[in-house]
């Protein structure tokens, strides 16, 4: 190199160079063919030592580290997806599990709730029958004691229309006319 | 002061390893740094464990996997993944020697023109023998492009078949001349800052702001560089590759 030699020698690095150029034949390094030899066996015996370590022991060393990882990512992948496909399974179970309760409660409820409303019209009926019963018996009551009362009603006419005629007349009247006559009033 | 942008490029033998021919087989500066990033990508991929969750070292190492990787797919089909080890490896070594190389007072690789063709050719005689052992006379199918008229076409195949027998050419020329141009401008900059200093005293200290900002603001340009030739390297690998494996496209 020239600055290893340059500087602190100034004007002898002119001469060492030269000298070296002298030593070398005075051309250009890379032209020089006697070197060339040297290069060249060297070349081949590093380059094949190189190509020897790199083809049986890097690239298989190297390459099987990025394999593995790439194994084992791949592996982890699937073993993430396993359990991401488990855990959509669970919910969809719970959630068919929880729909299928939901609609058992609603059933339970409407049963209950038909069942509750046929007992309860039952009573209804069963009660209203019973109070129109009571009704009707009541009205035949009121009917009977309107006929019975109707029918005194008629004999006392008769008997104080015969007594009346009596007393303004003193004669005493036929029954049959009489009753006639307070048939034809009370029709009136 | 004196700039010398070249010298950083020096060759140096450390040592001699052995001869072949009358070639002295020497480890340099050069070897060194060879070792250097072949340790560091070493030292990346095996020293950064295999936690589940990575990481500093670890997450860079995994990144560098996994961007080689999806480029390879990217280009050349996952038939490329076959080359995974050759495309990883060569991206490692020249992304990590380039980085290496921008710090100061080191050596760059990949900034010598013979590695790159090193590295270049390795990639055609990959491909050339690859796609002629898959595909029999078959491969030689991508110097004839469908849908092209009769009275073209040997023009056009003369076109491919000069294109692909260029291609190690423009591959190694590419990343070679990209950190060699790279370091020399870093190089000369940075060494106006100097020069302006010593010469000019404190004028020149405060007049060096400018070289040194810009030479920060190349030395980041570099950092990318030395990167994105390294993708490139690699991407155009795949795409030859890809080639072969699929000659027909």
């Amino acid at each position: 190199m020239a600055e290893s030699h340059g500087g602190a020698k100034g004007p002898a690095a002119g001469a060492h160079t030269e000298a070296d150029g002298g030593h070398h034949g005075g051309g250009f390094p890379p032209f020089e063919s006697s070197t060339f030899a040297s290069q060249l066996v060297s070349l081949a015996i590093f380059f094949v030592l190189l190509y020897v370590i790199v083809s049986k022991l890097a690239l298989p060393k190297v390459g099987g580290a990025i394999e593995a990882r790439q194994n084992k990512i791949e592996g982890d992948l699937t073993e993430a997806q396993k359990l991401k496909d488990q855990s959509e399974a669970a919910l969809k179970a719970y959630e068919s599990e929880l729909a299928a309760a939901r609609t058992r409660a609603q059933a339970i409820g409407n049963e209950s709730r038909d069942k509750a409303n046929a007992q309860a019209d039952a009573e209804r009926k069963a009660l209203e029958e019973q109070l129109a019963a009571k009704l009707a018996g009541a009205e035949k009551t009121i009917a009977s004691t309107r006929a019975t009362a109707m029918s005194n009603v008629r004999g006392i006419a008769a008997d104080a229309a015969g007594q009346i005629v009596q007393q303004l007349t003193g004669v005493v009247p036929d029954a049959a006319s009489v009753n006639a006559a307070v048939d034809a009033s009370l029709k009136g | 002061m004196k700039i010398d942008p070249i010298h950083q490029f020096n060759i140096e033998p450390l040592f001699t390893i052995g001869h072949i021919g009358n070639h002295t087989i020497a480890f340099t500066n050069s070897s060194l740094y060879m070792l250097v990033a072949v340790a560091i990508i070493s030292l990346l991929m095996l020293a950064s464990g295999t936690q589940l969750v990575p990481g500093r070292l670890q997450s860079v190492a995994e990144i560098s996997y996994e961007f080689v990787a999806s480029t390879i797919r990217s280009t050349a089909g996952s038939e490329g993944m076959k080359f995974f080890p050759l495309i990883f490896s060569l991206f490692m070594f020249i992304c990590v020697s380039n980085l290496v190389g921008i710090i100061p007072y080191t050596f760059t690789v990949s900034s010598h023109l013979i590695v790159t063709v090193g590295l270049a050719l390795l990639v055609f005689f990959t491909v050339l023998i690859y796609g002629v052992a898959k595909n029999g006379l078959k491969f030689f199918s991508i110097f004839v492009p469908h849908g092209v008229p009769g009275y073209i076409l040997p023009l056009v195949m003369f076109i491919e078949i000069l294109s692909f027998f260029l291609r190690p050419v423009s591959h190694s020329i590419r990343l070679f001349a990209n950190m060699l141009a790279g370091h020399i401008a870093l190089k000369v900059f940075a060494g106006f800052v100097a020069m302006l200093g010593f010469s000019l005293g404190a004028v020149g200290w405060v007049g060096g702001v400018l070289p040194l900002a810009l030479t920060i603001a190349l030395y980041a340009l570099e950092i990318l560089v030395a990167f994105l030739q390294a993708y490139v390297f690699a991407i155009l690998t795949c795409i030859y590759l890809n080639d072969a494996i699929h000659p027909g496209h």
